[in-house]
């Protein structure tokens, strides 16, 4: 009898495990055939879970006759890299500033920086400061700065750097280190599983940012790949419309694959997300787990 | 004379106070040097826009700016038409109730899948289940917004020509309001289900298996065994990530709703939130009145609710509470 129930327990857990995992996986592969499908047959028979006849010619388009889907994948990238690495060092900084006992007025500064994740102006107010005072509107920087400094990677930074021990540093300075030497040379190195921890945060938060260029960016030529997947999506015509209108090309224009196009912008967009995810989940796992509770 | 007495001291005290800060600023100046950007960012993206709740008493002029933009007349003005438009209150409302719902189907599933992840042996069949459920935290809204495009939304829907291949009538999601909040329920578990699990994950395998050995020889089955002893455990965490979650209850994931929603006016009934509301008070009708008096309420509310929920959360376990 007990054997019985330990059984259909598990029977229920692996079922209903591979239940989800299939739910959550359903919608790529939707997408995936979506974008190798022809488009008579997806406007034919609809969406499916595999494409009756596969073809390419949604990913031609996007590639071979719009440079605006290349040019958006380059300011994304850019964005990405250079929000990455100064986000990095300036919340590294300040956590590692944080994490040290002798620093007198710590408390201070941690409070200033909690108080920021307690209390929000909200949308309006942070609209009008940056584009009334900072002027950030239609520049590269609008798609970076704001996210740079951060309190929650602050903290996490800071909570990491309380476990390396303070008598490093003194014995450091005894050799004669000045406090920079001793936080490139000895502290960074010690704190390389953090380092990736946050840094991978940061650039998924980058990479998938759509908000900054929502609100910041009017003109689409400097949208990021996030944003230029939402105008395709909402605005069917955008990608004709950005065609030249040679001879050839117009031919082509009049059998573009709309449906199959928005689906492959899709696919491109979290092209390299799938791509690194296999590498790099373990370290957004520890992420989660030190830093979803305690900030 | 002794009026001068103290007069001197307080001089004295007040010179080795500012002293004392001169000195450990340049004691430790290299320090306070790397905290420099981090303060200067802060302040400019969090602290300056703080300033600008003041715009909910004000009739905002771009030229003039936050400060010299004039009052509104009667002062509370902006909060008079957003109490008494329909909309405003619906957005509240909407916020509120999504979020309930969010938060307790959210509950259900992050604990539920934790205990089932818990009970699966087979190494590789653990790995693969829970890569899969954890695959979606990890795109864009935006994404998502095209996810439900292809199964929900388009002329083309997938979720349509497989209801009519079984014989069933299509359903009109675009204009069936009624319908979204389950839709977004299934959406939010879709994406947040395998992030949530992993905080409860850690709980369980951080308990002491002699627990479970000693269960176990006293005949206690599997299901007992998460009964008594599993579930009771992971209370304390279940009840502080709740009531974090309570304290952002006015804060609706503006992401989802801007994507998934988008600009479906027909579904605003039950979809129209806070944060949307002020978007589009903002971009779409530039109502700078009203949408900066809806996000002072939301701003000030939530603030109030962090705050108490985390004072609950400190009370329930003194080390998971943010502050």
């Amino acid at each position: 009898m007990t054997l019985k129930k330990i059984s259909l327990l598990k029977v229920f857990c692996y079922a209903a495990a591979l239940i989800f995992a299939l739910f959550c996986l359903l919608p790529f592969i939707m997408v995936i055939s979506g974008s190798l499908s022809q488009e008579a047959d997806t406007l034919k028979y609809g969406y499916g879970l595999f494409p009756r006849n596969v073809s390419f010619m949604a990913y031609k388009v996007l590639f071979m006759t719009s440079d605006r889907i290349v040019n958006a994948y380059a300011i994304s990238i850019t964005v990405t890299v250079t929000g990455t690495i100064f986000g990095l060092l300036i919340n590294t900084m300040a956590g590692y500033s944080l994490s040290r006992k002798s620093l007198k007025y710590k408390n201070i500064v941690s409070i200033y920086t909690l108080l920021t994740i307690l209390f929000s102006g909200g949308m309006v107010p942070w609209y009008i400061v940056c584009v009334k005072y900072l002027h950030l509107s239609d520049k590269m920087i609008a798609l970076i700065v704001p996210y740079l400094a951060n309190a929650w990677y602050i903290f996490l930074m800071r909570n990491f750097m309380k476990t390396i021990p303070e008598e490093l540093n003194e014995s450091a300075k005894i050799d004669g280190a000045r406090e920079v030497t001793i936080f490139f040379r000895i502290i960074l190195p010690l704190s390389k599983p953090a380092l990736a921890t946050v840094g991978l945060f940061i650039a998924l938060g980058y990479w998938n940012d759509w908000w900054l260029g929502l609100m910041l960016i009017n003109d689409q030529d400097r949208q990021p790949l996030q944003m230029m997947l939402r105008i395709v999506v909402t605005n069917v015509e955008f990608i004709k419309s950005q065609m030249s209108n040679s001879a050839e090309l117009q031919r082509i224009v009049n059998q573009i694959p709309s449906e199959g196009v928005k689906m492959a912008v899709s696919i491109v967009t979290i092209g390299p997300i799938i791509f690194l995810y296999p590498f790099v989940q373990r370290f957004f796992v520890k992420g989660i787990m030190v830093g979803a509770v305690k900030g | 004379m002794q009026n001068n007495l103290s007069r001197n001291r307080g001089v004295a005290v007040a010179s080795t106070g500012l002293l004392g800060v001169l000195k450990e600023l340049y004691v430790n100046k290299a320090l306070y040097m790397m905290l420099v950007p981090a303060v200067v960012l802060l302040f400019l993206f969090c602290y300056m826009p703080l300033f600008g709740l003041v715009l909910a008493f004000k009739e905002f002029n771009f030229e003039m700016g936050i400060f010299h933009s004039p009052w509104t007349k009667p002062v509370f003005n902006n909060f008079l038409f957003l109490f008494g438009s329909e909309y405003g209150i619906r957005a509240i409302r909407n916020t509120v109730l999504l979020n309930a719902l969010f938060i307790s189907v959210g509950l259900v599933f992050e604990v539920g899948f934790a205990l089932i992840f818990n009970e699966i042996n087979s190494k590789i069949f653990k790995k693969i289940t829970q890569t899969l459920t954890f695959l979606p935290y990890f795109v864009s809204w935006i994404v998502v917004g095209v996810f439900t495009y292809n199964i929900l939304t388009s002329d083309h829907a997938a979720l349509n020509n497989f209801l009519s291949v079984l014989g069933l009538p299509k359903i009109d999601f675009i204009t069936n309001a009624s319908i979204w909040p389950i839709i977004l329920v299934l959406i939010n578990r879709w994406k947040l289900t395998g992030y949530g699990t992993i905080v409860y994950l850690a709980t369980l395998s951080g308990i002491d298996s002699s627990y479970y050995e000693a269960a176990e020889i006293d005949g206690a089955s599997r299901w007992q065994q998460i009964r008594f002893i599993s579930l009771p455990l992971l209370r304390p965490t279940v009840i502080v990530l709740t009531l974090l979650a309570i304290g952002r209850i006015f804060n609706a994931d503006f992401g989802m709703f801007f994507s998934v929603v988008g600009d479906a006016a027909t579904l605003y009934s039950t979809t129209d939130v806070i944060d949307t509301f002020v978007y589009r008070s903002l971009r779409v009708s530039s109502d700078i009145g009203m949408a900066s008096a809806a996000g002072f309420v939301q701003s000030v509310l939530s603030f109030v609710l962090v705050v108490l929920s985390n004072m609950a959360a400190r009370k329930a376990d003194k080390d998971s509470a943010l502050f």
